[in-house]
């Protein structure tokens, strides 16, 4: 039986993991596909190849198919999530001389950090993001919305050179993935202030992200992929394969990462200063733990109405996360389901037992930072 | 042809960068702007104004330029995208798909003319239709916002329809504006009376 060839998009990021994981350990094969791991040099260029058919399938920043589905952006194209590939795992930190400034606050507090900022620093900060259309944008425009009379430029700064940006004085602050907060603080020219996570504490991060048109077509290959995946993301967020792991991504040819880079997102122990020992950060970055994989629609609706989408446009954009085939798909590989396809966002403080077709999902807490809560149902 | 369009090239290698602009230059394009340094990017867009950008497919700094270029005006510029390999499908995908990103082989420069010249073509179509279509959402919006201040004045001083649009634009005459603007002020000064 010849295998389908799937040609999957990807930017070399640690969280890029899931898809590498389902290739190497051969989860995809096992599946009945071929996975293709093809690297792209942006998130512009993901997208496009992406949109043209050049690639069936491949990560993407979580707000990238809500933009697309609400016509945002350079290029207009139906894509889908067809699961979350993980959660959480970006941090923000500032150059040298704004920590000095900030000296004292403490780490992970993103009130204090913003009273500190707002107060020490006068005219505004430029703060470095990867692209306009992520995660880190949002949570960084969420975040600083709760204080209005703070200025912050945005600019966009492709992840590997944010430590430059840095040192050159481009950017004052930056909202990175890792390893490129970890490589600022290790060149010296940064320090992290706080996670992503201290924002909201379960924000998806990076998505499967294929056409629409391509999923109906396909829908043997949807399915072996988003097994797959599934697959190799339980394995990475299970523990005792943790050591493993690091070694298998620093040694695939798709990261081109040294271990020392890659093995504090995967095990949570960040070092946010230069000389410092590093923290245990609890749900740093995950891949599979706490239903992370599922693409709830409420997810979708946040950052909908994070970009400034209307009623409509928030119902709409709900469709492009596909809970549905997340529940068609991964029935009868030991997924738990939950029993409802939106929750209310921000609700949770801690871990609760949810009502699901195993009968034990326990989800994360998912709080945000101000306590707000966000119902879109 | 056109060939007082504007074109800014970026492309950090100096050589290369020489060379396409040389063979810009020698198609006809006479107003192209090269830039090396992408750091200058947001200055140099925002002061030289450029139709069409060209970078790279492969150039990281393609996600900043796509923020720079959609912050401002999405409408407003094209961005062409030029690769070293000539990939005739993707060509077509992009040219059928209507983006305004183009591919052109970087090494041959005999080929950037004509696809260029098929960029700016196809760039111009979209933005004709942009600007058609924005004309046409503004025409609805007024259409609403004078239906209400017709409303407005049909209730408070129980007129008919036509009486209450002669008024609008008896008003709009002795004053010497627009039956839109008058519409707008009335609906403005309604809500905040409502």
């Amino acid at each position: 039986m010849t295998r389908s060839v799937l040609n999957c998009g990807y930017v070399a990021l640690v969280d890029s993991a899931p898809l590498i994981i389902a290739q190497e350990l051969e989860f995809a094969a096992e599946e009945g596909v071929e996975l293709n791991l093809v690297r792209q040099p942006s998130w512009s260029a993901l997208r496009d190849m992406l949109a043209l058919g050049h690639l069936d399938a491949a990560q993407m920043l979580s707000p990238m198919p809500v933009a697309m589905s609400l016509g945002m952006g350079s290029l207009p194209a139906k894509i889908d999530a067809l699961m979350v590939l993980s959660v959480n795992g970006t941090a923000f930190g500032a150059s040298n001389r704004l920590s000095a400034r900030l000296d004292g606050v403490p780490f992970g507090d993103p009130g204090a950090i913003l009273k500190a900022i707002a107060k020490r620093v006068s005219g505004p900060i430029r703060i470095g993001v990867p692209f306009h259309f992520s995660m880190h944008r949002l949570l960084l425009s969420y975040w600083a919305s709760t204080l209005p009379e703070l200025q912050i430029e945005e600019v966009t700064v492709p992840p590997p050179r944010m430590a430059d940006a840095v040192a050159d004085g481009h950017v004052d602050a930056f909202w990175v993935g890792e390893p490129w907060g970890s490589v600022a603080v290790q060149r010296g020219v940064a320090q992290l202030l706080m996670a992503g996570r201290d924002v909201w504490q379960f924000a998806p991060e990076k998505v499967l992200a294929a056409r629409h048109d391509w999923i109906s077509q396909n829908e043997l290959e949807a399915r072996a992929l988003m097994r797959a995946v599934y697959r190799a993301a339980g394995w990475l967020d299970a523990n005792q394969n943790k050591p493993l792991a690091v070694e298998i991504l620093s040694r695939s040819e798709h990261l081109d990462l040294p271990a020392e880079l890659i093995d504090p997102a995967v095990t949570g122990h960040i070092t946010p200063k230069i000389g410092t020992a590093p923290v245990q950060i609890p749900r740093f970055l995950h891949f599979h733990k706490f239903a992370a994989n599922f693409p709830w629609r409420s997810q979708a609706a946040w950052i909908a109405r994070q970009l400034g989408a209307d009623g409509a446009g928030i119902q709409g954009a709900k469709t492009c996360f596909r809970s549905d085939l997340y529940r068609r798909h991964l029935f009868g590989v030991n997924a738990d389901l939950p029993g409802a396809s939106e929750k209310v966002e921000g609700s949770l403080k801690f871990e609760t037992a949810v009502a699901s077709t195993r009968g034990h999902m326990i989800l994360a807490p998912d709080a945000f930072f101000d306590g707000s809560t966000f119902d879109f149902s | 042809m056109e060939t007082g369009i504007r074109i800014l090239v970026v492309e950090p290698d100096e050589d290369r960068l020489r060379d396409i602009v040389d063979a810009l230059h020698d198609a006809g394009w006479q107003d192209v702007k090269a830039l090396a340094q992408i750091s200058a990017i947001a200055r140099t867009v925002k002061e030289y104004e450029p139709e069409i950008v060209l970078i790279d497919l492969a150039n990281p700094d393609r996600d900043t330029l796509e923020h720079i270029t959609s912050a401002t005006d999405t409408g407003k510029r094209a961005v062409a995208l030029f690769v070293d390999q000539t990939d005739a499908a993707l060509t077509n995908a992009a040219l059928k798909a209507g983006v305004s990103a183009y591919v052109v082989d970087g090494l041959k420069m005999n080929r950037i003319k004509p696809v260029l010249e098929t960029a700016i073509a196809r760039f111009k179509v979209i933005r004709q239709m942009q600007s058609e279509l924005d004309a046409a959402k503004q025409a609805l919006e007024d259409r609403k916002t004078i239906d209400r201040a017709k409303g407005f004045l049909m209730r408070q001083r129980k007129m008919t329809e036509e009486e209450a649009y002669s008024l609008l634009r008896k008003t709009a005459m002795d004053q010497g504006r627009r039956v839109i603007d008058v519409a707008q002020a009335l609906v403005t000064a309604a809500d905040l009376l409502s």
